[in-house]
């Protein structure tokens, strides 16, 4: 199967700032992807060079098997794009450019748009000036979600919704997923993404630092130990063991895999209590890419 | 603890507001000072140029004695009291700057209040320690600054050409008063609706109103007090030369101005009292649940975000035309006396001087009718320039809309829009005249036809505005208007200025045949046709090839 997203070694500056510095992206058809990053990481810019919006300097970029300069128009018939700041036209109201938006992309499935605004509870009556930042991307979901594109490009898109309409969105997108449909969902939001993505890129100025499905990404690190001994322990200078903090007969620190074993074996002689070992959360995993950054090289644009 | 620390400070509802104002200068301070510069330098030049040009006092009173009653002169430039460099300056000037300090006025206050506001920029502002009040004092305070400027140089400037100091005073505030208000005016049209785009028309609109009633009282006999010549006293446009600057100042007439801008100014401030941060005074109805069968395309949309403003401008054409159309007849009659005018009409035309003369005036309205219809073009074009930096374009252009259907949807509205304004100037003008000279149809007929060769010119212009749009999209805005401005410079004030033939030449307004009176040749209509498709096309291409946003 043709990947619905294909990005190699993706290029863009605006003037002496440089934006993409050389971005490998893969989205497989039929899967959530997460696309992880802070603000001013790059994500919008390659979401504007995917809907050729921008040029690309360099490298190559295929969006569902077509050229996203080139084919933009045929290609805009496939896909549905919530921008991660929503604006509409004030005069409007949200009934109306949800249409509208549709009618563009090639049709709406009627059914579905008014199970969608029952879903978000929106007042499509109200003009575009009236509504909220969360009634505005709402808007922009419904109009989305409603459409049968077989890709969405999902830029931050529950960025000022309710905790009610964030739970909303994610049964929306677990629905969409059962119906085959692939989502790249740009987000800074590491819940959201761990909740619902099949895989992940973490993005860093401009250029992606990991890629995989979260339980690789995982592997690939280390894990968390908390424990509570009966006795004394010396984990001190051991190779793999990061982040200790010892505080009386408790422990916390984080072991490389490989040191894994050797840990718990010091940690059994001493004689256990109680003892979580868990692999690290989608938040551990991106401030450990950032932090590290911040003190290697603090002159990438963050 | 923040009152104690500044005890001798009352927290008014004015605090802040020099924190404001100081931001709102910085925010504009190259506009503002372009339009200081190009205000003053075109009063103090165009002294300067009629010194050269007319040195004597024999020269000037020719100019005035066919210049200065001649109706279509006068509609366009106002009354002409005297002889002198100063009344002649006045003359040509004075009502025309009246405007620029007008539309200064009125784009600023509206930018750093209802814009602001619209935006949600005040919002964030109104929550830190600033009064109430003070955004709007600030956006009064910001216009007014430059037109108060443009007094103090202009009552320097014009002495040192060589003018008398009271009426070079009383000429510099002229100008300035009738800046003033329309700040005023501004101020209250700000408080009306939520979208500042609407209280810029409105704004727009009054001085549009402002124009044409002064425009006909002007051009209106002045001998028997039966003409409508009274309609100039209700426009404070005609406020300017009415205070007779350089012949017996009058300079009562300049309280008129003031207090409208002091009227207008408290009446904003008792609107803004009564009503919601982010609301007008008429609440939002709510719009429909679901889209109708027109909104289906970018030219559904495109149609629907213009079509408010397209009907302001028809009403105000309909409105305007028929109103100076009506006063055309009776404005021969007149100067059958005044022999000097009436040779010069006599050699130019075949006919007889009072159908000359009445030509010259409806050719004169035509050429109007032709600048305001490139200036609504423009402006439509160049909503596609709002709409990307607005962000707005983006959710169109990633659906299956094309950037060049896209862009075709509003410069589509643009042309149309111009050809229906063009129309209804013309019909409306053949009606005002034709109804009272009992030959309606003919006269619809021609006037309409006079009307519509204006449109190659109009499209010209537009066209430009989609090359800058599509090849240098950032400096767009500003270039398309300089060259709208360029033109009015030319076509208005060339021919006195004694411009070069080239420079003449450079506006497309030029080579339009003066109708009703002049001759019609294809040959300039066709290749006007063809440099404005070449634009676009060029525009259109560059648009393909660039980044969005």
């Amino acid at each position: 199967m043709v990947n619905a997203i294909e990005i190699r070694a993706l290029r863009k500056s605006f003037g002496r700032t440089t934006a993409l510095d050389g971005l490998d992206l893969t989205v497989r058809a039929g899967e959530v992807h997460a696309f992880l990053g802070p603000n001013g990481a790059g994500k919008t810019t390659t979401i504007r060079i995917l809907l050729g919006l921008l040029r690309k300097d360099g490298g190559q970029a295929a969006l569902l098997g077509g050229d996203p300069w080139r084919d933009a128009v045929d290609l805009h018939r496939r896909l549905a794009y919530v921008p991660g700041d929503v604006t509409l036209w004030p005069g409007l109201s949200g009934g109306e450019i949800i249409d509208l938006l549709g009618r563009l992309r090639g049709g709406l499935d009627a059914r579905r748009r008014q199970e969608l605004t029952e879903r978000f509870d929106l007042d499509p009556t109200k003009k575009a000036r009236a509504y909220s930042k969360g009634n505005r991307q709402k808007v922009a979901l419904i109009a989305a979600l409603a459409s049968d594109a077989e890709l969405l490009l999902l830029d931050e898109p529950t960025a000022g919704l309710d905790p009610l309409m964030e739970a909303a969105f994610r049964d929306c997108v677990t629905d969409e997923r059962h119906d085959g449909r692939t989502i790249l969902l740009s987000s800074h939001i590491l819940a959201e993404a761990e909740a619902l993505a099949d895989r992940v890129t973490i993005i860093r100025g401009g250029r992606a630092a990991e890629t995989g499905t979260l339980a690789e990404m995982r592997h690939l690190t280390r894990d968390s130990v908390d424990a509570e001994l009966a006795g004394p322990v010396t984990l001190d200078g051991l190779p793999g063991v990061h982040h200790l903090q010892a505080d009386g007969l408790r422990v916390r620190c984080e072991v490389d895999h490989a040191a894994l074993d050797e840990v718990l074996g010091r940690l059994h002689a001493a004689g256990i209590r109680s003892l979580t070992c868990r692999p690290p959360t989608l938040e551990e995993l991106f401030l450990r890419h950032y932090s590290t950054e911040r003190t290697v090289a603090s002159g990438v644009p963050g | 603890m923040t009152v104690l620390a500044y005890p001798g400070r009352a927290r008014t509802g004015l605090t802040g507001t020099g924190e404001l104002a100081r931001l709102a200068v910085r925010r504009d301070r190259i506009a503002l000072a372009a339009s200081v510069y190009v205000i003053t330098v075109a009063v103090a030049g165009t002294a300067y140029t009629f010194k050269k040009l007319y040195p004597t006092a024999a020269g000037r009173a020719a100019l005035a004695a066919t210049g200065g009653s001649n109706p279509a002169l006068r509609f366009l430039y106002g009354r002409l009291f005297g002889s002198s460099l100063g009344s002649l300056t006045t003359w040509r000037y004075g009502i025309w700057a009246g405007i620029f300090a007008a539309l200064v006025a009125i784009f600023v206050v509206i930018r750093h209040t209802r814009s602001d506001e619209e935006a949600g920029r005040l919002e964030l502002v109104g929550s830190t320690s600033v009064g109430r009040q003070a955004a709007l004092v600030a956006g009064l305070v910001t216009a007014a600054a430059p037109i108060v400027a443009v007094s103090v140089l202009l009552c320097i400037a014009l002495p040192l050409v060589g003018l008398p100091a009271a009426g070079s005073a009383a000429l510099a505030l002229g100008i300035g008063c009738c800046g003033l208000a329309f700040t005023g005016v501004a101020a209250v049209a700000a408080q009306l609706t939520s979208s500042a785009r609407t209280a810029r028309g409105i704004a727009l609109g009054v001085l549009g109103v402002a124009f044409v009633l002064r425009g006909v009282g002007d051009a209106a006999p002045q001998a028997g007090a039966s003409g409508p010549s009274w309609l100039s006293w209700a426009s404070p446009l005609a406020w300017i030369q009415l205070a007779q600057p350089f012949a017996a100042e009058r300079w009562w007439v300049l309280v008129l101005p003031l207090a409208v801008a002091v009227g207008g100014t408290g009446l904003a401030f008792e609107l803004a009292a009564r009503r919601d941060q982010g609301a007008g005074l008429l609440p939002d109805r709510p719009g429909r649940a679901t889209a109708s069968a027109f909104l289906r395309g970018p030219f559904g949309l495109a149609w629907r975000l213009q079509r408010g403003a397209l009907l302001g401008w028809v009403t105000g054409y309909a409105f305007t035309f028929a109103a100076s159309g009506a006063a055309a007849k009776g404005i021969g009659q007149l100067f059958g006396t005044s022999t000097a005018l009436e040779h010069e009409f006599t050699r130019l035309g075949g006919l007889g001087a009072q159908a000359a003369i009445t030509n010259a005036y409806l050719a004169a309205l035509m050429l109007l009718a032709g600048l305001v219809a490139a200036a609504y073009a423009i402006s439509v074009v160049l909503r596609l320039r709002t709409e990307e930096t607005g962000e707005v374009a983006e959710p169109i252009l990633a659906t299956a809309t094309g950037r060049i259907r896209w862009a075709l949807s509003h410069i589509g509205i643009a042309v149309a829009g111009a050809a229906l304004l063009l129309a209804v100037a013309g019909v409306t003008t053949g009606l005002g005249y034709g109804l009272r000279a009992g030959s309606a149809g003919t006269e619809v007929a021609r006037m309409t036809g006079a009307a519509l060769a204006q449109l190659p010119s109009a499209l010209v212009l537009a066209a430009f505005a989609v090359l800058v749009f599509g090849l240098l999209p950032r400096a767009s805005v500003p270039a398309a208007w300089t060259a709208l401005g360029l033109v009015v410079l030319i076509n208005l004030f060339g021919q006195v200025l004694q411009l070069s033939h080239w420079v003449m030449d450079i506006s497309p307004f030029t080579h339009a045949p003066r109708l009703p009176g002049g001759t019609v040749s294809a040959a300039p209509l066709v290749w006007l046709c063809g440099l404005a498709l070449a634009m676009s096309v060029a525009g259109l291409a560059a648009l393909r090839h660039r980044d969005i946003g």
